[in-house]
């Protein structure tokens, strides 16, 4: 009760200023109204906003080089000679590899998500239109894949195809489709059974017509904040890889791989072992947050 | 009832199928002979061809997979390269370390994050949800690999109240679970462990309680006079199938992706011997390891679907 009220309470203060009939507000102009009076998510999304400016822009604001290596300087403190986040196990400079350790974390965790979303989408929206013997094959064989946590399937991919970036991604691909495809498949099928599909056909749109017209429109909002509440647990898995080993392989910066080779360092500079971790946490919860808002403001139910 | 178990049961034969071709094509997926990582670089080509035809790897796909399912679930799951052991053991041997864990892991986190959610979704917008909301939206969000980390260096480095990894100076085999000495090597893992669990739980059961909440039947049982105490427990009691099903699928992710947390406490259970075998290029232990916990993963997630038609008739029926 307590959401309806709230959403009400904003509503009725613009229908006092606007002439009554002539403004309705469409849908994306609701949610955009939603979100711009949503000031938790709008913070959260300006932070992932600066994460991912400060990762692209990374050559430009690192102050050290992210690979030179210092004997001298290995495992120091915060604030030591310039270094503000300390130094690492080869004397790298901590906030420099951060910044440019986002590059590949940021990208392992969006471009899985990218690809499953299309892949794992179209299977869905496939399976649901067609129903029948098509849907049984292509849901039936997701199911397998639903048989494995999905750490265990990222693990069990990567470890097999050998670790990298490329083959981490592959393998996070494969653990994102199937999810991805059960959340098109259910939007689909909800909307084919609906009458006004059964009218445009017979009014001889073309199959093709009513899946771009009819059905896409309906799938795409459970689609997109599934996608988007998956990235956190990307970027979250992908570290996870890293920090195994199986994913970003060393000198790269990375976060999971960073904070998997400071591990030996924690009873030197406990602090700075620390730092990649707080990186993912942050960029994980503002992610999810963001998305949490996102999925309020376009009223999607899954 | 039975037609359900049945067929409940039935059901999970092909996808158990599904899983062991995944398992096995495992070793195909890689780069290469499966054979290039156990030989030696400079092997002839007849060295290669004979140990490949005594391996079996000369066959066609399809008969390969027959005879190392026959294999497999007789419990035979070939040698381990590292250790000269049978896979079978060793897998055993580490499952039981995970279960010990996710035993202790899973009632505290279904416990914790059921009473967070209940007290959300009772009181949804006020600061008790916020709260609760805040609590479980960090849970999710946070590396339990990193959380393991931070953890050991705060109780094991700074407080020096904890050790930091491993099961104790003899491994399982000296392991007391009633001796504070030996119990004492639980504790960070299975805080740990149970911090994603906590996340995903409250919410779930905050969205459950709030949408049950919100059904004519308890505006029906407020006007029939029901104390609000009453009222509450239909309403926990109508939201417990949903909460039930994420429970079950919590714990089969205790067992089956305890990977990183195992390695971060180098803790001998299946998900550090996993990783152990990534390193070593184990393959008969990395197949044994990913078939067990899968099948596992499946045999629970039969359980949880059948408990939960136990508790809720309407399942049955769809």
């Amino acid at each position: 009760m307590a959401d309806i009220v709230a959403l009400d309470r904003p509503l009725d203060a613009f229908a006092e200023q606007a002439p009554p009939a002539t403004r309705v507000r469409g849908y994306w102009q609701s949610v955009f109204y939603r979100l711009r009076h949503d000031p938790v998510t709008l913070v959260f999304a300006s932070i992932v906003l600066l994460i991912v400016l400060a990762a692209l822009f990374a050559p430009l604001i690192a102050p050290f080089d992210p690979y030179k290596e210092s004997i001298v300087g290995r495992l120091k403190p915060f604030g030591w000679r310039e270094h503000l986040l300390g130094t690492d196990e080869l004397g790298r400079d901590m906030l420099s590899r951060l910044l440019y350790g986002g590059r590949i974390s940021l990208s392992m965790g969006v471009v899985p998500v990218l690809i499953a979303t299309l892949i794992g989408g179209m299977l869905g929206v496939i399976g649901g239109f067609a129903g029948g013997r098509v849907n049984t094959a292509i849901m039936r064989t997701m199911d397998v894949f639903y048989a494995f946590p999905s750490v265990l399937l990222a693990v069990a991919i990567a470890g097999a195809m050998g670790g990298g970036i490329g083959n981490g991604m592959l393998a996070l691909t494969l653990v994102f489709t199937p999810p991805m495809c059960r959340v098109a498949e259910t939007a689909t099928t909800q909307v084919r059974a609906l009458d006004y599909i059964e009218a445009a056909r017979a009014s001889g749109a073309s199959t093709a017509a009513i899946i771009r017209y009819h059905v896409l429109g309906n799938v795409l909002g459970p689609v997109f904040i599934y996608a988007s509440s998956l990235v956190s647990v990307a970027i979250l898995l992908a570290s996870g890889l890293s920090f195994l080993g199986l994913g970003v392989r060393p000198p790269t910066p990375d976060w999971g791989l960073m904070l998997s080779t400071l591990r030996q360092s924690i009873y030197v500079v406990p602090a700075v072992c620390a730092v990649p971790g707080v990186a993912i946490f942050i960029t994980s919860i503002c992610f999810n947050l963001v998305s949490d808002g996102l999925r309020a403001a376009m009223d999607v139910r899954m | 009832m039975t037609y359900y178990i049945l067929r409940r049961i039935l059901y999970a034969i092909p996808i158990a199928f599904g899983v062991s071709v995944v398992c096995f094509s495992l070793v195909y997926i890689a780069p290469g002979d499966p054979l290039q990582t156990v030989m030696p670089p400079d092997a002839t080509a007849e060295t290669i061809a004979i140990v490949k035809h005594a391996y079996g790897f000369d066959r066609p796909l399809p008969v390969q997979f027959v005879i190392w399912l026959g294999r497999v679930l007789t419990g035979d799951f070939g040698m381990s390269i590292a250790t000269r052991r049978p896979v079978f053991l060793e897998v055993t041997d580490a499952l039981a370390n995970t279960a010990l864990l996710a035993l202790f892991a899973a009632p505290i986190a279904f416990f914790t994050g059921y009473a967070m959610g209940v007290i959300a979704g009772c009181f949804p917008g006020r600061w008790l949800d916020r709260l609760v909301t805040g609590a479980a939206v960090t849970g999710v969000s946070l590396p339990n690999y990193w959380l393991g980390i931070v953890l050991v260096i705060v109780f094991a480095v700074q407080l020096m109240l904890l050790p930091a990894t491993g099961m104790g100076p003899n491994g399982s085999t000296g392991f007391h679970i009633f001796e504070w000495s030996s119990a004492r090597f639980l504790v960070l893992p299975v805080i740990t462990l149970a911090m994603i669990p906590i996340g995903i739980l409250s919410r779930t059961t905050r969205a459950a309680v709030a949408e049950v909440r919100n059904q004519d039947f308890v505006q029906t049982l407020r006007a029939k006079g029901l104390s609000e105490w009453a009222v509450t427990r239909h309403v926990l009691k109508n939201s417990l199938p949903q909460v039930m099903a994420v429970m079950g699928l919590q714990f089969g992710y205790l067992i089956g992706g305890s990977i990183l947390v195992e390695t971060v406490f180098t803790w001998p259970g299946s998900g550090f011997l996993l990783s152990k075998a990534i390193i070593n290029r184990d393959v008969p232990v990395l197949q044994g390891t990913i078939l067990t916990l899968s099948l596992v993963f499946v045999a629970t997630n039969l359980v949880v679907d059948l408990l939960q038609s136990l508790v809720d008739p309407r399942i049955r029926r769809g």
